[in-house]
This record gives structure tokens, C-alpha cells and sequence, in this order.
């Protein structure tokens, strides 16, 4: 087996070399992203550095309540962006809540599975293997469950006027927006749905890529990617059906009203 | 404000003086309106709002139509003949597209009555049909209403219809509502 070559800082600064070049292309052409290009850039080289930190210390300890804490940061900061992508929020507690609340169902939920079923390390929760897990699987529920959210208020908001005209004739809430929520449901369930039907052709999935470059057999790392992809997309299909659910209830009241009030719009 | 069961009002008012957020209200469509509303012996805070609207009947100045075809919007039994509103019973096959706006108009009131309502809140049922089919509609609501022995609020600014088709006449003034008769007596 090869062993894993350790990258040296020099090896990094000919990379960020790359990072400098787009940024300075991105001046000379007038493109206008350099300096997010370079504050983006600048945070993951942060975040990442001291998230080594921070696992590494994890990992020395072995202590449930490190993993827990971790494991709920990294909830709270995913809460936050899945409402940054909302173009109309839901006001007040709702626009952070729904979308930190079906993350929390399904990531969590599957990470357990995973862990006490499926994997079973010892201690269950090992953090080697608990936080790589959760994080992939926020990671990418995340994503799911904006994009159907962001759908699901975008659809109801631009067809306030065929809603309510279902309304008007007497359908209940939930069958007035039914169309709208079957199609932000698949709008959340498309990409993983790509990326698994792409997978091994067009692309080498990151965490199999990773675990070939640590040394692992092919078969073994695929093996393991398969794990982590399905359990992504359950994780992620449960994900987005709590969140459209959870979002479709808020938008109408008991009296079958359709609540347009209680969005907000973000710039 | 009471009506009689087969009687019929007409509502007019300047735009923006509230006649639709008048239906509205009576459906319970907006929040932020209070108040209650009955037919007959149904009250409206204690039926369940799609059960309420169904009955109520509310028709608004434009008709929206969700699904691709005509015929999905209505249940698969229609108790009125398309033929009765001159239009061919072919237009259920086709696409919502291809409509004109007064096709649209009265199959929007097909598609109402349909359900079967007990009451009929109408908000200018006629404005994009020429005086023929004007007519018409006139004749089947007045119709259901003798068969159903419905009440109608009937929002139009056109005179002539205000006298074929009111019992009596209601303007909307600075947010009241007021007898026709007794806005003549002012003057």
C-alpha cells in the first residue's frame, strides 16, 4: 500500500498561486468577483486549518459531549445558510427554524443509523467516524433542503393567483399547492439524484478520491462511497419532504388562507 | 347587510373602493378581516373555510386556471351544459391557452357552479362578453337562482344591467356601503 505523501506549506502556496492568478484576472477583465473570490478563498483556508485543529484535539480525547458540541455547531451554521439562499424567507423564528429543524430530523436520524447499525465503531459515536458523516451529510441535505424551500416560497409567491383561485372554489390548502410542492420536492431531490447517476463515470466522488489518495484499496473506498451516497440521499430526500412539508403547513392558516404576509424577500 | 334567498344585489363603487375586498372578506380570503357572515342557518366561523367558500360561491373579475387543460378544473360531472353558455362541450379537451377571455369568462361560471353554491358573489361576471352573451349569463344565473333560491351580490357598473338584474342597488362610498335610493334622496 502507498503511504499518504505529506503536503508541505510550499506545495500550498503553489496552489494559492492559481487562487492569486484568477483573483488578479478577475481585476484586469472587470469580472467583479475577485474580492469574494479571495475573502472565499481566505475563509476555507482558515476554517479548514482550524477545523484540523479541532478534530485533532477530538480525536485525542474521544469525549461524547466534543462530538455532540461539534455535531450542533456545525447544525446551527447550516441552519443559517440554508436561510441565506431563501430569496423569501419566512419571517421571525420560521426562516431559520424550518429549514435547521429538517436538517436536524435527517441528518441526524441517518448519521445514527449509520453509525449504530450500519458501521458500528467502538465507541459508536467515535469521532473519527461520527463527524466526517455528519458533515457530509449536512453538507449535502443542506443544499437539498434550500433549494426546495427556496422553490416552495418562490412557486406559491409568483402563483399567489392560481392558489388562491383553488381556494375560492373550495380545495384545502394542502391540495392547492400540491403541484407546487411535488415540484419543490424533485428541485431539492435533482442533484443527488445526478450526482449518484454520474458517479464513477464523469466524476471520481470526493470521499472515494480521498480515501484513494490516504491509501486505501479502490474497492474498499468505493464501497464506502456507496455507503456515504445513499445514505446522503435518504438523508437528503427526508430532509427536503420535512422542510416542504413543514413549509407548506406555514404557508396557509386553519382557515385555508394562503399566508403570503408571513414571507419576508432578502435582496 | 341581509339578503333575501333569490334576491339579487347589485354593488358598484369606483375602483379601489373595496367591492372585491368586499367578496373577499365575505369568503375569508384575506386575514385581518373580522366579523362573521351566514347563509341560512350556516355560520362561517363554524364551518370549515373550503366548505364555507363552496358555498358561497365567489366569482372573481379574473378567472385563473391552474391545470393545462379545461376539463381538469372541473369534477367529472357538471351539472351545467357548456351548450347552455353557447360554447361547444369540444373546449374541455382543449388547452387553457387557446382561449379568449370571454370563453374564459364563462367557463369560469361553469366552472362555479358546479360546485353547487348557495350563494353567488359576483364581481363584473360580464365585462369581457359582448351584449349577446351578456344575456345569456344573465338568464342562466337567474335561473339557478329560482332552482337553488340563491342570493346574489352582483358587482357592475353597467346601468342597464343594474336595472335587468337588481332587486336592489348598493354603491360603495368613501368604505360605506349605501341604498342606492337613499343616495338619491341625499341629492
Amino acid at each position: 500500500m502507498i503511504s499518504l505523501i505529506i503536503l508541505t506549506p510550499f506545495d500550498l502556496a503553489i496552489t494559492s498561486a492559481l487562487i492569486l492568478l484568477m483573483a488578479f484576472l478577475s481585476w484586469r477583465l472587470h469580472l467583479g468577483v475577485g474580492r469574494q473570490f479571495l475573502i472565499a478563498a481566505l475563509r476555507s483556508a482558515v476554517q479548514l486549518i482550524l477545523l484540523g485543529y479541532v478534530l485533532k484535539i477530538i480525536f485525542a480525547e474521544q469525549a461524547f459531549w466534543m462530538v455532540l458540541l461539534l455535531g450542533s455547531i456545525m447544525l446551527g451554521v447550516a441552519g443559517y445558510e440554508v436561510l441565506s439562499r431563501q430569496r423569501r424567507r419566512f419571517s421571525g423564528w420560521w426562516g431559520y427554524g424550518i429549514g435547521a429543524t429538517a436538517m436536524s430530523i435527517s441528518s441526524f436520524s441517518v448519521t445514527l443509523i449509520a453509525l449504530l447499525i450500519v458501521i458500528q465503531p467502538t465507541p459508536w459515536y467515535q469521532p473519527q467516524y461520527a463527524i466526517p458523516l455528519l458533515g457530509m451529510l449536512l453538507g449535502n441535505t443542506m443544499t437539498g433542503i434550500a433549494v426546495g424551500l427556496d422553490n416552495l416560497t418562490r412557486s406559491a409567491w409568483e402563483k399567489r393567483e392560481l392558489i388562491e383561485a383553488q381556494l375560492i372554489l373550495g380545495r384545502r390548502g394542502i391540495e392547492a399547492i400540491r403541484t407546487i410542492r411535488r415540484d419543490a420536492l424533485r428541485s431539492g431531490m435533482i442533484p443527488i439524484i445526478n450526482t449518484m447517476a454520474a458517479a464513477g463515470l464523469v466524476s471520481l466522488p470526493g470521499m472515494m478520491t480521498g480515501q484513494i489518495l490516504a491509501g486505501v484499496e479502490p474497492l474498499e473506498a468505493a464501497k464506502y462511497q456507496l455507503l456515504i451516497m445513499y445514505l446522503i440521499a435518504g438523508g437528503t430526500g427526508l430532509g427536503s419532504l420535512a422542510a416542504i412539508w413543514l413549509g407548506s403547513e406555514r404557508l396557509f392558516d386553519d382557515r385555508h388562507r394562503l399566508r403570503l404576509d408571513r414571507l419576508t424577500t432578502s435582496k | 347587510m341581509a339578503l333575501a334567498s333569490s334576491e339579487t344585489i347589485t354593488l358598484s363603487g369606483p375602483s379601489g373602493s373595496g367591492k372585491s375586498r368586499l367578496l373577499r372578506a365575505i369568503i375569508d380570503l384575506d386575514p385581518d378581516t373580522s366579523g362573521d357572515a351566514w347563509i341560512n342557518d350556516t355560520q362561517r366561523s363554524l364551518t370549515p373555510a373550503f366548505e364555507w367558500r363552496r358555498l358561497a360561491g365567489y366569482l372573481p373579475a379574473v378567472s385563473h386556471w391552474w391545470e393545462d387543460h379545461v376539463g381538469e378544473h372541473f369534477p367529472l360531472s357538471s351539472p351545467v351544459e357548456l351548450s347552455s353558455l353557447g360554447l361547444d362541450a369540444a373546449l374541455f379537451e382543449s388547452p387553457v391557452s387557446h382561449l379568449s377571455s370571454g370563453e374564459k369568462q364563462r367557463l369560469a361560471i361553469i366552472r362555479l357552479l358546479a360546485n353547487q353554491p348557495r350563494a353567488l358573489l359576483l364581481d363584473e361576471p360580464t365585462a369581457n362578453l359582448d351584449a349577446q352573451h351578456t344575456l345569456v349569463v344573465e338568464k342562466l344565473i337567474s335561473e339557478y337562482q329560482q332552482t337553488h333560491a340563491t342570493p346574489v351580490i352582483w358587482v357592475t357598473h353597467d346601468k342597464s344591467q343594474q336595472q335587468r338584474v337588481g332587486d336592489r342597488h348598493f354603491e360603495i362610498r368613501n368604505g360605506e356601503i349605501l341604498l342606492a335610493a337613499s343616495l338619491q334622496e341625499e341629492k
